[in-house]
């Protein structure tokens, strides 16, 4: 029994294998990009736009906050030094 | 450096008006196609965070060994350039993600770390906002732990399995890609060096202003 089974086990095992190697079914119609689902369709120019425009707009953001503070410290300077000048005189 | 400030401004800017057309001409990538380009400005923008970390942590080590307090003013101003440019490694990452890898994000070790990191000295700055008296130690210890996971971050596409492209494809980067590649890493690390070098002149100018009310009082 275990011996018939083992037998019909080893003659299947080429079987599989060979199906397992079939290569993968041929493509039978070709779709536009345009048809496919919006999931599917993702143009890389968006997304490469995004990323170099991020860059530059951080990196300007962060230019005009270092800006704004040291004007805001300078300032805040000039009126103590005002208020110490005066206060010697 | 304050003589050198202006002409090396003008030349990142122009390495960075520059840097669309050498990235423009480099090859298409077989597999990526265009959306690899973000390459060239998404991996220069994660070695200035790394600079600015190491920046960071070595200075807050000096603060903390030795009581400079120039030493943590520089730290506090890399903090600072280190999450603005963790921030860009970390939205261009997922852009790229999103149409080579089919997801915007997956928690592998290499960007579960980068993340980790960004958060680390994210929590740096706010310890150093709110944290209030003493908060400056604190902090410094914060930078130091950031550090010390920094070559963790570099190395964990090399330990662990993940989707992430291994350290090894840019020292094999053809001519043709490194040229374009090595420029933008040198555009990114020079405005490191001058963000770097303008917020450590305002942490500077809030101490000569803290100084100043401590004389009127």
């Amino acid at each position: 029994m275990l011996t018939r089974f083992l037998g019909t086990v080893l003659s299947l095992l080429p079987a599989v294998s060979a199906f397992a190697m079939q290569p993968p079914a041929p493509q039978n119609e070709f779709i536009p990009i345009d048809k496919l689902p919006p999931a599917d369709q993702l143009p890389s120019a968006p997304l490469l736009v995004a990323a170099y425009a991020f860059v530059w707009i951080a990196v300007m953001f962060y230019l005009w906050t270092i800006w704004r503070r040291l004007n805001k410290v300078e300032a805040e300077m000039r009126t103590l030094e005002q208020r110490s000048a005066a206060g010697r005189r | 450096m304050k003589r050198a400030f202006g002409p090396l401004s003008f030349l990142a800017a122009v390495m960075f008006a520059y840097a669309p057309i050498m990235i423009a001409r480099a090859p298409y990538e077989s597999t990526m196609g265009l959306v690899q380009k973000i390459f060239y400005f998404h991996v220069p923008s994660w070695f200035a965070m790394f600079t600015a970390v190491f920046v960071c942590g070595i200075q807050s080590a000096i603060f903390l060994f030795k009581r400079r307090p120039s030493a943590d003013r520089l730290a506090f101003a890399a903090g600072e350039i280190a999450v603005l440019f963790g921030f860009m490694g970390l939205v261009t990452g997922p852009l790229w993600g999103r149409k080579s890898w089919g997801v915007w994000w997956q928690w592998d070790a290499r960007l579960t770390m980068a993340l980790l990191v960004q958060m680390t000295f994210i929590g740096y700055l706010i310890v150093r906002k709110y944290g209030g008296p003493g908060s400056d130690k604190l902090a410094a210890a914060m930078a130091i732990f950031g550090m010390f996971n920094v070559p963790f971050v570099y190395m964990s596409v090399n330990i662990w399995r993940t989707i992430h492209p291994p350290t090894t494809v840019i020292p094999k980067l053809p001519a043709e890609m490194g040229g374009p590649f090595w420029f933008c890493v040198a555009a990114f690390m020079l405005l490191c060096v001058l963000l770097l070098t303008l917020r450590a002149q305002l942490e500077h100018r809030r101490a000569a202003l803290d100084a100043l009310y401590l004389e009127q009082e």
